[in-house]
């Protein structure tokens, strides 16, 4: 929509992947096509021809194989597939035969050859009309592309200059990284979403990030100036002087705010009449500890195993889950990791038989391994191997009824058993706890409370379980409402059923890290938050700003309103007269 | 000369890793070995070619053998589409 030369201000809409405000120029990533013109040799150069033809086919191979081990260990094996599809057709000698031969026969220089003979390949595969060859052709031309600039050793840019955001259409973990070692002021690509390996990293690394943009890398040409707001999702393609000068205001006001934070970090997360709270964090991958550390947790609330599952294609073994588990509790030791068992659906495990019409109402969570004992007693042995220093709970996920924990805490005694006749050493008095996020165990979690240590209530499955609606649908997400009477009831029947059998409650859903239910649940009695770390100072504010009495009085004000209107816009008043600079639009409120 | 047609039976198709395995068990012949399908042909020892193939479950293809050991060579390459690369 922008015309010829003339600058105008082009507002586009993305994901906002990782938080903060970036402005200043941008820096254009793209991976070059490197040139190809056709040139006529001597036939007494053929040789030296097919020597750099060769050469450079070896060193993409060295390079490959580089990145292979680095992508193995950063996101794991079936993730790094593609290099090694790469390296497979850098060894077909088939092609290379081919190669060789037309350079001979046709007095052709190498870089014309390569590009055009493994052009043909992609057009065939850019025929087929599946996603599946489309990106098989993207990879074999970005193999293409590596041959050729191998040959006229011209390197692909990974630095720059001068300070500057990072246009892309894509962002690979690798680059991420890479880029990352530059003045990187902020992220913003055509793809990816909040849970890419880009968006986890860059809010690791604390550079603002909006991904999913669409088509940014296109609309956009080097010389532009962007805005990038990591809180919202904006981006502002050559801004005007006033909108600079607005988000400016807006970025300072930001940073004033963090650092204000910055001095709840080591501060105890207590009400002001003395209630302690745990607030502790959710964790999916190893990437997210040091910022977890850096924020100030209580512990790990939450530790996603089945991200080990994503890295792999099978289950790994015992002893790698032990030391990913081991790793997790040393590095928050003297604080508590909770490890909630994998909470996947069915086709994780037996991708050729599963085909469920209702997946969110199938074989998920616990029913999973309830039927698949060899796989539980396996990550049990694992988790209880690495509580030795007792800072390690167990949670069982998709609970629906108390035979199930029952069921699933003989595991736990067998794997004890198991440990014990081989002298392992372990915690044997590990805490064992329950998510609450279906209906029925929210409305028996008096008889689960009996059966276990600690109750942890999921709310995005709750609420999506409650009001019967799938939050990815589109048509009725607006009928998503964590706020929603039904909930806040429920949530309160939960916390009072544990405290009667005088276990602690906690939530690790998102509602927990929502500001605005913050006081509401101190209010309802719950023992412990467990949130995503960039919001944990926030929080944290919040709790040591009110007391318990305050936020009980809250809460039993906010039980008696009808519909989510009337709690949001009452919870909305009560923390805007309260917390002037608390930011709620972070929260989409 | 020998020919046969075979037919994909594993869910996933002949991607990545079923393309390479291909690929290692011609290589292990004498006999040169073409793929054809929708009039195209593929040198089945090549595994850039292999993977142009959008071949998914279900889909024919025709195979060549030339050589010395072109019955020794189709009987093991039939044998991996049968068992479906011992995938599902």
């Amino acid at each position: 929509m922008t015309e010829g030369k003339i600058k105008s201000e082009i507002i586009m809409r993305g994901i906002p992947a990782a938080p903060g405000i970036a402005i200043g120029n941008i820096y254009l990533y793209t991976r070059d096509v490197p040139s190809a013109i056709e040139r006529a040799l001597n036939p007494g150069d053929v040789d030296s021809e097919i020597e750099r033809l060769k050469k450079a086919i070896a060193k993409s191979e060295k390079e490959l194989t580089k990145i292979l081990s680095f992508a193995q260990a950063k996101i794991g094996e079936s993730k790094s597939k593609i290099f090694e599809a790469q390296i497979m057709i850098l060894r077909d000698q088939f092609l290379i035969d081919s190669l060789v031969k037309r350079i001979r026969s046709e007095l052709r220089n190498a870089e014309f050859i390569v590009n055009n003979e493994i052009s043909k390949y992609e057009k065939m595969m850019l025929m087929a009309q599946d996603d599946y060859m489309h990106e098989r052709a993207h990879d074999v031309d970005d193999l293409k592309n590596r041959i050729i600039r191998n040959m006229q050793s011209t390197k692909l840019v990974s630095k720059f200059e001068s300070a500057a955001i990072l246009v892309s259409h894509n962002l690979t973990p690798a680059d991420t990284m890479i880029f990352s070692r530059n003045a990187v002021l902020g992220y913003a690509t055509d793809k990816g979403g909040i849970t890419s390996h880009a968006a986890i990293l860059s809010r690791a690394l604390k550079i603002p990030a909006v991904l999913g943009l669409g088509d940014i890398s296109r609309r956009i040409s080097p010389g532009d100036s962007i805005i990038l707001d990591g809180y919202s999702g904006n981006v502002i393609i050559n801004p005007s002087s006033e909108q600079i000068l607005k988000y400016q205001i807006k970025k300072e006001r930001y940073t004033k705010f963090e650092s204000n934070l910055a001095k709840f970090k080591s501060l105890p997360a207590k009400t002001l009449d003395g209630r302690k709270v745990e607030l502790a964090t959710n964790i999916e991958f190893e990437e997210e500890l040091e910022y977890m550390l850096l924020q100030g947790g209580d512990g790990i609330g939450l530790y996603r195993s089945e991200s080990l599952l994503f890295a792999n294609d099978q289950i790994p073994s015992e002893e790698k889950q032990y030391k990913k588990y081991k790793l997790f509790a040393d590095r928050v030791f003297p604080n508590r990791v909770i490890i909630r068992t994998f909470d996947i659906g069915g086709d994780k495990i037996a991708p050729q038989t599963i085909e469920e019409a209702n997946p969110f109402l199938g074989w998920r969570g616990i029913r999973i391994f309830l039927d698949r004992p060899e796989i539980l007693l396996e990550q049990l042995r694992a988790i209880l191997r690495a509580s030795s220093r007792k800072n390690i709970a167990v949670m069982f996920p998709m609970v629906t009824t108390v035979e199930e924990v029952i069921k699933a805490k003989e595991y736990i005694e067998i794997a004890k058993a198991e440990l014990r006749s081989k002298k392992i050493k372990f915690d044997p008095n590990i805490q064992v706890g329950v998510m609450i996020e279906v209906p029925s165990a929210a409305v028996t979690a008096d008889t689960i409370a009996k059966e276990v240590d600690f109750l942890s209530i999921g709310t995005n499955d709750l609420t999506q379980y409650l009001l019967a609606v799938d939050r990815g649908n589109d048509i009725i997400s607006d009928l998503y409402q964590e706020f929603h009477p039904s909930v806040i009831h429920t949530i309160r029947h939960i916390i009072k059923a544990g405290h009667k059998e005088k276990k602690w409650v906690g939530m690790c859903g998102e509602l927990a890290g929502n500001p605005l239910a913050t006081v509401l649940l101190i209010g309802l009695g719950l023992d412990e938050f467990s949130v995503v770390p960039s919001v944990l100072p926030e929080i944290k504010k919040i709790i040591r700003s009110v007391s318990y009495s305050q936020a009980q009085r809250l809460a039993s004000e906010v039980l008696r309103l009808r519909t989510t209107e009337e709690v949001r816009s009452y919870l909305r008043h009560y923390i805007e007269k309260r917390f002037t600079d608390i930011l709620l639009e972070n929260n989409n409120e | 000369m020998f020919e046969v047609e075979v037919i994909i039976k594993n869910k996933a198709g002949l991607h990545t890793r079923p393309a390479a395995q291909l690929v290692k068990t011609a290589a292990k012949f004498k006999s040169d070995f073409y793929i054809y399908k929708d009039g195209y042909e593929i040198n089945g020892k090549s595994i850039i070619g292999v993977m142009t193939l959008a071949a998914e479950q279900g889909a024919k293809l025709n195979l060549r053998f030339d050589g010395v050991d072109q019955k020794d060579a189709a009987k093991a390459v039939c044998e991996l589409f049968d068992r479906g690369f011992d995938e599902a």
